[in-house]
Parts: structure tokens; sequence; C-alpha cells
């Protein structure tokens, strides 16, 4: 009886996003592929990137302006994700652990910020080094800005992943830990940390990648001197030096795809707590 | 010894809101200088106020037509990620899989990388940017997957039994679709509108790359205003603006917080 029933297949309803991702989401990305390896007329060729990797005009790759938009970038991105994971995990484990009956509610203050447009946010941030007196004074100031503005902007997508770990965390296995005489520095460092591993890897990905790409953060807190990737890719493409651009994104995709790999793939539930999904 | 450790606690955590809400507050504050410099306070005045409010002034249009475009963009994406959710919970596994991980692209990926490749394509399939459509396809990429995300745990919370129910008392497949699985996944469809609202309005590189010459979101306004780097009253009447954004926030958490308060009273 049930099987005679016409049964709609309901998985046909995922044919419309299903294609909406293939023209929008992958085409895209093999067109950036085709760009990285293909010349002015269109022919293919692995020149792209061997001027990437050998700096045209100046003597080695080492001595070009990619090489050094590349380490000043990967300093940036290291130290803001450093800076945001020894904020973040404090901030986290102390409103989990806190005796408050309304912990979302301390929560709520750390993320609703981030409800307030980004690039207000970013303006304020800069109004405020511009009322202390240290924006755009040197080289020095511009890239402790570009790091504070990251750290400003993504510290709140670090909180919460980590939040979320740390509060799942059955407190009978540290009461068993103490009962055992274990000290509190050891049960954080046995039980806490291992446990909250995943909320930390989900932070670090949320701050890595953009804190490398954001260029509107380093171009406004720096008045446009301080270069990352980001800004790299985005006067590519303004230029019209489109297959340099290819080659760039390509190299941050591959990044991407490694980073996941590393962080033991695709987990759905962490990246949709990750814009706060959790909180609606 | 407690006690000092517990204070030392409170004093970190106060020290971290500090800084995060202090641009805004300050801004708050200059947003009633009679000077348009942050460096220099000149007395009372509520012109940055009035210049924001003047419907001839650029600044009001502008907000009102990115918040257009945000729910244009977060109803589409809302309607899509929907329907692709169900259709992704329903299909068979590897199918299903794929298309989870294809979902999980733009929202990992760098937005620039998305932007810039977003770009190629409408370069490639010749789309005038001043039809809009780059604009608004371009933030459903960004959105779409995050209704994917809030819709599908739903899916998986929800009871399977009562739509096989619906379709044994005789209602149409359509019917038990709306009837019995829209209701029970609406909280995560209604996560996912907000979500998309708040993602298209923060939004600046996707904007950037896809937006017809004429037109202005607050976020490219704004940046394209730093960019002069000269002092305007464009500018810092935007500082009102940044105000009123952050009381409607802190009155939304309120009400949010009262309400959940009171249900929670209930129960008890």
């Amino acid at each position: 009886m049930t099987k005679a029933r016409p049964h709609f297949s309901r998985k046909l309803l995922a044919i419309p996003y299903a294609v909406f991702l293939a023209i929008f989401v992958i085409a895209p990305l093999l067109i950036i592929v085709y760009y990285a390896f293909t010349d002015a007329d269109g022919g293919f060729t692995f020149k792209n990137i061997a001027t990437f990797f050998s700096g045209s005009g100046s003597d080695s790759f080492f001595a070009s302006a990619q090489f050094k938009t590349i380490l000043q970038s990967l300093f940036i991105s290291f130290m803001s994700t450093l800076l945001c994971l020894l904020i973040s995990y404090p901030v986290a484990y102390i409103i989990a652990n806190c005796k408050l009956k309304n912990k979302t509610w301390l929560l709520m203050l750390f993320i609703v910020p981030t409800w307030v447009n980004f690039v207000l946010r970013i303006n304020a941030l800069k109004e405020l080094l511009e009322w202390i007196g240290i924006y755009n004074k040197s080289n020095g100031w511009n890239l402790f800005n570009t790091i504070l503005g990251m750290v400003y902007d993504f510290l709140p997508f670090m909180i919460l992943p980590i939040y979320t770990t740390i509060i799942k965390i059955d407190k009978s296995y540290l009461e068993a830990a103490r009962d055992l005489g274990a000290s509190g520095a050891k049960s954080f460092v046995k039980i806490t940390l291992p446990l909250s591993k995943a909320g930390i890897m989900s932070g670090v990905s949320m701050v890595f990648l953009p804190s490398m790409t954001n260029y509107v953060v380093s171009n406004y807190m720096t008045f446009n001197h301080t270069k990352i990737i980001g800004s790299f890719i985005d006067e590519c493409f303004k230029n019209d030096l489109w297959n340099m651009g290819s080659v760039t994104a390509l190299l941050l995709l591959t990044l991407m795809f490694l980073m996941t790999w590393a962080t033991g793939g695709f987990n759905a539930q962490e990246d949709a707590n990750r814009r706060g999904t959790s909180l609606w | 010894m407690v006690k000092v450790k517990t204070s030392l606690k409170w004093l970190f955590i106060g020290l971290i809101i500090l800084f995060i809400y202090a641009p805004i507050l300050l801004l708050t504050i200059y947003s009633f200088n009679k000077s348009e410099l942050i460096t220099s306070w000149e007395g009372f005045s509520w012109d940055h106020w009035k210049y924001f409010f003047d419907m001839d002034n650029q600044p009001l249009p502008i907000v009102l037509q990115t918040l257009l475009l945000a729910v244009v963009v977060a109803t589409l994406s809302t309607l899509l990620g929907t329907v692709g959710a169900i259709g992704i919970f329903y299909s068979k596994k590897r199918s299903s899989s794929v298309l989870s991980g294809i979902n999980q692209i733009p929202v990992i990926n760098a937005e620039v990388v998305t932007a810039i490749s977003f770009a190629f394509l409408v370069v490639a399939l010749n789309i005038p940017k001043s039809t809009y459509i780059p604009l608004v396809v371009g933030q459903m990429v960004l959105c779409t997957p995050f209704v994917v995300l809030s819709v599908i745990p739903k899916l998986k919370q929800m009871d399977n039994n009562l739509y096989e129910a619906a379709l044994d008392l005789g209602a149409s497949p359509t019917k038990a679709l709306f009837s019995v699985v829209i209701p029970q996944i609406m909280p995560g469809i209604l996560a996912g509108f907000m979500l998309s609202i708040t993602l298209s309005l923060d939004d600046y590189i996707i904007a950037a790359y896809t937006k017809p010459n004429t037109f202005q979101t607050i976020s490219t306004h704004i940046y394209g205003l730093a960019k002069g780097g000269t002092v305007n009253t464009i500018k810092s009447s935007y500082w009102a603006f940044t105000a009123i954004i952050f009381f409607l926030i802190v009155l939304a958490v309120v009400i949010m917080n009262i309400r959940a308060h009171k249900k929670g009273g209930k129960k008890q």
C-alpha cells in the first residue's frame, strides 16, 4: 500500500540549488584556473606561475614585491590569529565557567558588534586611532594598526566557536579529575584543552584566511600603505592583470583546501556556528 | 587569593569589552561634535544628525537602498536555500555530501577570491552590471550557503513520521510539505533569513566587484569616502548613523533578553 503511493521525490528539490552552485560557485573557480594557466591569447602556459615566483623586473622572487607582500601578509595573519586566540580562549572560558544565570547575555555583548556594518566598525576604529594619534604615523604603526584592525574585526568569530565547545564539556570529567587528585592546571591541560580543540580549530580557520585577504581592513587602517595578499589580488584585477590575479587566487584556494583538509574536512555544523547561527 | 583571581578575571573581560565598544562609543560622542574632526571637540551640536536625516543628502537614501538590497537578497537566498536544503536532505548520500561540500566553498573561501572569480564569470557571460543581476546573485552566493546550513539541522531534528502520516491521511505531497515540513523547520528558515540580512548589509567586497557604477551601498560609500582622505560632512554624518545602529542593536538585544526571561519564568 505504502509502496504504491506516488512518492513525490523531494530530492528533486535539490536541482535548482545544484544548478545555482554549478554556475555561480564551481564555474567561477574553473575560470580562475583557466586564467592562471593561459596567456593573453588563451594558449596554455605555465608562464604566469613562473612570473609570479620569479618576479619580473627584480632580481629574484625573494626580492620581488609579491614576496614581500606574502611575507608581510603571513606575519599579519599569524599575529592576528595568535592574538585572537590569546584573547578569545580566556574570554570564552571565563564566560562558560562563570556562575551567572544568564551566560548568553554576557556572550551576546561580544557578538552584538558584528551586527554593525563592518566598514562602519573599521571606520570607527580608525577614528579612534586618529583620536589617540597613532593613525598612519610610520610603517611600524601601520603594521600594528593592521593587526589591531584584524583582531578587532574577527575576534567575535573566534570567541563563539570556542565558547560553544567549552560549554558542551561534561563537568563530570573535571570532577572525576579533581577526585583523582589532579590539580586545576593539570585537569585544564588534560581535559578542557583537548576537548575544546574543535572550537579552536574552527576559530583559527575563521581568522587566519580572512586576515590574510581582507584588504578593506589593511587599506583602511593604514591609508593604503600596508599591502596584503588580498590587496594584491584586488590591484591585479583593477589593473587588468587577470592572469597574475588568478595565480594568486589559486594559491589562496589551495591554501583553503589544505587548511580544510588539515582541520578534518568540512564540518558543516561548526561552519554554521561561525556567523552566530546558533544565537538566532 | 580566590577573590583576587575572580576580580582579575572580570577585569580582563571588562578590558576586552572596552576594546570592542570604545570605537563605537567614541563615534557616538563625536556625532554631537560641532566640528567634523575627530581630533578636536568644539562644542555640542545636532549638525551631523540633521545632515544625516536630510533626504537631500547622500547618506540616508544610500542607507535605505542598502536595506532594500539586503531584503531582496535575503528573500531570494532564503527561498533558494530552503528548497535546496530540503532537496539535499532527501538526496542519496553521495549527491547529498557532494552538494554539502560545494555549499561550504563560499563559506570558507576568502571573500576576495569569491568576488574576483564571480566578477570573471560576469565578464564571461557578458551580463551588464547595470542590470543589478551580478550584485544580487553575487550576494546570494555569499548568503544562500548559510541558509542551507541553518535549515539542515532543523530537518535532522524533524519527526519524519508526521510527513508520512499526512500522506496517509490523504494530503498531497505539496500540501504535506507546506503544512507539515515547513512549519517544523521554520526557526531554521528565519535564522537563515536574518543571517542573510546581516551578511548582505555587511558585505563590501562582493558589492565592490559587482555593483552598477551609479549604485552605492553603505559599505562602498564609506570606503570610497575614506579613500579620498578628506574631512567632510558626509563622513561625520555617518557617525550619527553608527550611533543609531548601535542603539537599535542594544535595544533589540535587551528586548530579546526580556522576552527570553519571561518565557523562562513561565516554564518555572
